[in-house]
């Protein structure tokens, strides 16, 4: 797993130098690298060290069914080594949207890792692949997306599943799920799959999963979902800002009262964060400048499974997907209740039909012994 | 009139609830009751106007609080009930609940016809009489055991990625295994139906008991005791659902 072998490349310190960076701006990077994915001071060092000794590991980086956003949150991540080095120069031997090749000259360099770093390269996946009509939904270089994942998992290391699509499907997988839509680890069974959720993650927490990987030489520890612990073992509620006032009580109750000028929660206007692990509450996005929630959106819970259908956006999620019109089950609820109710008036009155000569022996009998007493 | 009778009944007292299984129902009736109205809260609490700095007020937190309080209660006393379904009188045992037998079956079968049915039994308006509870009854109970277990298995669930304790970890792996915590919050919200229902139903079905057989049904989960004709006795006309042993 390690990519110790190959010795053709330069170190990750080198491209840092070679790319005009000082010994600061690398300190900087693996100290914030380090933090983030959730090591303590004293392995600096050890990341330090990584980084400086370690060659350059070659990635191959596909993209399926997806918008790209992925690759748009990495790019944009905080700090410029990121995109530089990990990205741009020591990364990618093949990724569609960043490659300079195209045509035959891509595919030839996919070809040349593949069977150069057998075994070694990390296999990124960025979108999900659809699985109906043989996978005519999306094909590159006249191969389905199932046939260049097999191919591509077939030497892999290990795969970063990038992003929603490639962890659970995503919108494209939401119902009726036209092209069959299906996340990296219902069809790869056999390499370790880091799953790494949101639409887009969080870049820093892309860079950290990456400096993970290259700095140990495993992959980092997951939850019972497949995540890295490191960023997704809080619900982005527990890291909130606003949660004081989610404990008080005090609610936005639309979007534009005087609750939402003061920054109250959003839980009433549907805000998943309660349900969703995220790193977003601590990590932000745009360099720390902000999250969803801190611009006054709820957090409609991008990184979760099936947020596409499991409920609205803007509501607190108690509604039934696929009953035509989605209802809520607190109104099935009452409408079941109604039911019940007349349902038992209509047994009661049953009952004293039905049972009108048994009754009226128990009372009879009764007033009797009554009588009897004096 | 009083000539009508051929006697009047001679009741004998039984002892059918036993002081943990009333100890039981009405501990589970006091915390299902805080838990759905604490659930409704938290689902969709009301909006408050307060004056007050919010680190002054924790509303939200005392509903969270006493519906996890509740939950711990609820999930103790399921779990005793369970160990008394084993230790219990014959009226508490599992075989009540839990259909082993055909004659479990064809005893549901009658009551369906004979108490909702309405239907006649060889002429008579009512045939059936269980002491404890009939086995259309016990089989209910047996369905809402399914529905504490799924209220406890979601409600930990979620609960587990806030608690420090092994307990609510134990039930880490529901959340996980339904894909997340948006779902496991919608069943955990949806089966609270069942409670509500069946509360609704069991109430009704209980002055419905006292009413036709006037065995005391109502007063039987206070003392324990319940009023049964000699009759049952002499002709040896009890039977539980499924049978003894």
């Amino acid at each position: 797993m390690t990519n110790d072998a190959i010795t053709t490349q330069p170190t990750y310190y080198e491209e840092v130098l070679r790319k005009g960076y000082s010994r600061r701006d690398f300190v900087r990077f693996v100290s914030m690298m380090t933090a983030f994915i959730g090591l303590e001071q004293s392995a600096i060092g050890q990341v330090t060290k990584a980084m400086e000794t370690k060659q350059r590991m070659p990635v191959i980086w596909l993209h399926f069914q997806e918008c790209t956003c992925c690759s748009e949150s990495f790019i944009r991540s905080s700090h410029p080594i990121v995109a530089d080095i990990l990205l741009d120069k020591i990364s990618l031997d093949y990724t569609e949207t960043l490659m300079a090749a195209s045509g035959t000259q891509a595919e030839e360099a996919l070809k040349n890792t593949m069977t150069k770093y057998k075994g070694k390269y990390l296999l990124c996946v960025e979108g999900s692949v659809p699985m109906g009509a043989d996978g005519v939904y999306c094909m590159i270089g006249g191969k389905t997306s199932l046939q260049i994942l097999e191919e591509a998992s077939e030497g892999a290391a290990a795969i970063i599943a990038w992003g929603s699509c490639a962890s659970n499907g995503c919108v494209q997988s939401a119902k009726p799920n036209p092209t069959g839509a299906t996340p990296i680890h219902k069809i790869i069974k056999n390499k370790p799959i880091i799953k790494v959720p949101g639409c887009p993650p969080i870049g820093e927490v892309m860079a950290g999963v990456i400096v993970h990987y290259l700095t140990f030489g495993r992959i980092p520890e997951l939850d019972k979902l497949g995540r890295p612990k490191a960023f997704y073992s809080k619900r982005v509620h527990d890291t909130c800002y606003r949660r004081p006032f989610y404990d008080a009580g005090l609610f936005v109750e639309t979007f534009d009262d005087e609750n939402a000028k003061k920054g109250y929660c959003l839980y009433k206007v549907g805000c998943k964060g309660p349900s969703t692990y995220n790193a977003c509450g601590v990590m932000k996005w745009n360099n720390g400048t902000s999250y969803p929630i801190q611009s006054g959106h709820p957090c409609i819970g991008c990184s979760e499974e099936n947020f596409w259908d499991n409920g609205r956006l803007y509501e607190r999620g108690s509604s039934f997907a696929g009953f035509g019109i989605e209802s809520s089950a607190d109104t099935l609820g009452k409408v079941a209740l109604g039911v019940t109710g007349a349902a038992l008036l209509g047994h009661a009155v049953a009952t004293n039909i039905g049972k009108s000569t048994f009754i009226q022996e128990h009372q009879e009998e009764g007033k009797e012994s009554e009588k009897e007493l004096k | 009139m009083p000539n009508k009778y051929l006697h009047v009944h001679r009741l004998r007292r039984v002892y059918v609830w036993e002081l943990p299984v009333r100890f039981y129902h009405w501990l589970n009736a006091l915390v299902i009751l805080a838990l759905i109205v604490t659930g409704f809260y938290i689902s969709d609490p009301l909006a408050l106007a307060s004056s007050k700095e919010a680190s002054a007020t924790y509303t939200m937190g005392w509903f969270r609080y006493i519906h996890f309080a509740a939950a711990y209660l609820f999930f103790f006393n399921f779990l005793f009930r369970i160990y008394w379904g084993f230790v219990g009188n014959k009226y508490a045992n599992w075989k009540q609940f839990i259909p082993t037998s055909k004659r479990f079956f064809k005893e549901m079968w009658t009551v369906f016809k004979i108490d909702i049915l309405m239907l006649k039994k060889n002429g008579k308006q009512q045939d059936h009489l269980s002491v404890g509870h009939n086995a259309m009854a016990g089989f209910i109970y047996f369905l809402s055991f399914l529905a504490f277990l799924v209220q406890c298995l979601t409600g930990f669930g979620l609960y587990a990625s806030m608690s420090g304790w092994w307990l609510p970890k134990l039930f880490a792996w529901v959340p996980a295994l339904l894909g997340g915590d948006i779902l496991t919050r919608q069943i955990h919200h949806w089966s609270m139906w069942f409670f509500i229902l069946f509360a609704v139903i069991h109430v009704y079905l209980v002055f419905f008991h006292d009413y036709v057989e006037g065995r005391g049904e109502i007063s039987s989960m206070g003392g324990g005791w319940k009023f049964i004709e000699e009759d049952v006795f002499k002709n040896d006309k009890h039977q539980t659902p499924n049978p003894e042993n």
